[in-house]
Formats: structure tokens, C-alpha cells, sequence
């Protein structure tokens, strides 16, 4: 079972850079087909000052700077073979761009398990802020770990 | 290459999203995922890891599907458009897999100074399990 202490935790905050590379990796990776996600000049086309994050980066930015403290793939000491992504969403406030630097926090809001602790939930959201301190991303993730 | 103002001005509800289809998801597929996407768990990597593990071989990472299905929304109109969106897992996307995206106008609603419709969103597999259920928000004014 997960130590119940950790509910209520804020991390650290921690910054990573979105770097343009990753972005275009990112594009072929999901067999992207709009050019405005891995084309510099499409997505000047289309209005933007540099390549877009697309909609679920935000997760890869928070996997790319796990926190010390509050990590389920950490130090919440979770079998990583026991783990399912139960739950996520994405709120949007503004958008993302390759250059920019995010800062991310993360707070484990609530743990609670099920079928008498054969499942357990660990509920986590995570705010992200570019570096002019505009908030850009809400994120909330669901980690379901199985024990039974 | 998305719909223009004028057409998101005529959705009605049962509008949907032409449909979008990815896959077969390959272990060729699921390496490089997890290398763009920063996800090293090893259950979607390492096949004898995944098999110790109980599974029968490594399968798609959630976040591979979700990524698809942020292009059902995205290739039909500007991610700009996208306020919220959550999804719930229901089932493991096994390897070989076809991910099929589709999406639905559920409701027109006003909210902070705009129109927006909710869409019901979802992906199941080639066999027709659902995958992926869920909801968005996006402004149509």
C-alpha cells in the first residue's frame, strides 16, 4: 500500500525547456500529418511564433522532470510492473511553444483504493506556467496500481 | 485543412467528427513513442519484462492513444479551440492494434462570454473494444 503521507504533497517545482527536436520527434512518433507540428514555416503559416506542443505534451513535459518528491514512478516506492494509467485530463489556458521554458508543480491531491485494496488510485494534478509566469496547462493524472 | 467558422457556427448536436484512424500500433511503433513522448516505463518497451510481469506482451502506452485522439480534435479544428478534455482508460491497446477515434457534438452551451459544444470522445480497436471514453469542450464563436 502507498504510504498515505504523500497525499496532500506539493513537489518541487521544476522547469524543463520544450525543445523543437523532441516536438518534431513527437510528430512522427504519433504519425502526425499537420505539418503546423513539425514544420517551422507551416505553423508560422498558420499563425504561430514557433512549433505547437500538441494537446497531451504536457504529460511527456512532467515525465521529462519527474519530481523528488511526490513521484509515483519514484519515490512512492510503486511496483512499476503493478501500474495502469487509469484517468487524464487537460485543461488549456495558453498554448505551448517549442523555446519556451515550463515550470511544473505537481500536487498528489488524493490516494484511495478499492475492492479492499486490491486497486489503488493515486490522483495527481499538475499545474504548468511558461516563463513569463503565464499559466498555460492544468493536468490531471490517474495512476491505478494493481495489488491483488 | 480544419472546418471553417462558418461550419463550427451550423453544429448541431449528433454532429460528428469525421472519424480518424491510426496502426497498426508495432513494437517498432511503441519504441519510438516511448522515446518522443519521455515514457520509459518498461511494460510498453521490454517484451520479457512485460511477460514477467503477467502481461502477454508489451502493449500501447495510454498516452499513445490519447495522443491520437487529441488528432481526431486537432485535424478538425485549431487546437486553440480546445478549452478541456479528460478521458478515462477502459481497456489495454494490445500490440498489432488499430486505434480508431471518433467524436461526437453531445451539447451547445454559453460559458465565460463563449459558445462552445461538448463532444463525446472515444477510441476502441479494430475488435471493438472501447480503449478510450471521454468528454471535450471546445468554442465554436
Amino acid at each position: 500500500m502507498i504510504d498515505r503521507s504523500f497525499k496532500g504533497l506539493v513537489s518541487e517545482p521544476r522547469t524543463i525547456d520544450v525543445e523543437k527536436g523532441q516536438l518534431k520527434f513527437f510528430a512522427k512518433a504519433t504519425g502526425e500529418t499537420n505539418p503546423i507540428y513539425f514544420d517551422e514555416a507551416a505553423a508560422k503559416a498558420a499563425g504561430h511564433p514557433a512549433l505547437p506542443a500538441p494537446p497531451t505534451f504536457t504529460f511527456s513535459l512532467a515525465l521529462g522532470a519527474p519530481p523528488a518528491k511526490g513521484n509515483v514512478l519514484g519515490d512512492m516506492g510503486v511496483d512499476l510492473r503493478r501500474i495502469l494509467h487509469g484517468e487524464q485530463s487537460f485543461t488549456y489556458h495558453h498554448p505551448i511553444y517549442a523555446g519556451d521554458a515550463i515550470t511544473l508543480t505537481t500536487t498528489t491531491s488524493d490516494i484511495l483504493d478499492k475492492k479492499g485494496g486490491a486497486l489503488e488510485f493515486v490522483v495527481q494534478d499538475t499545474r504548468a506556467v511558461n516563463q513569463a509566469g503565464i499559466l498555460c496547462t492544468e493536468m490531471r493524472v490517474v495512476t491505478v496500481v494493481r495489488n491483488g | 485543412m480544419t472546418i471553417d467558422t462558418d461550419a463550427l457556427a451550423g453544429l448541431q448536436i449528433g454532429s460528428r467528427l469525421p472519424d480518424h484512424v491510426q496502426g497498426p500500433i508495432t513494437r517498432g511503433t511503441l519504441a519510438l513513442f516511448a522515446g518522443a513522448s519521455n515514457d520509459h516505463v518498461q511494460l510498453h518497451i521490454d517484451s520479457d519484462y512485460a511477460k514477467e510481469a503477467g502481461m502477454p506482451d508489451v502493449f500501447g502506452h495510454g498516452m499513445l492513444s490519447m495522443a491520437y485522439l487529441a488528432q481526431l480534435i486537432t485535424h478538425w479544428v485549431p487546437q486553440e479551440r480546445l478549452r478541456t478534455w479528460s478521458v478515462r482508460f477502459t481497456a489495454i491497446t494490445p500490440l498489432h492494434a488499430t486505434v480508431h477515434c471518433r467524436g461526437e457534438v453531445v451539447d451547445l452551451f454559453e460559458e465565460a462570454g463563449e459558445r462552445r459544444a461538448r463532444l463525446s470522445i472515444g477510441a476502441e480497436t479494430g475488435d471493438g473494444t472501447k480503449t478510450l471514453d471521454g468528454e471535450a469542450v471546445i468554442t465554436i464563436s
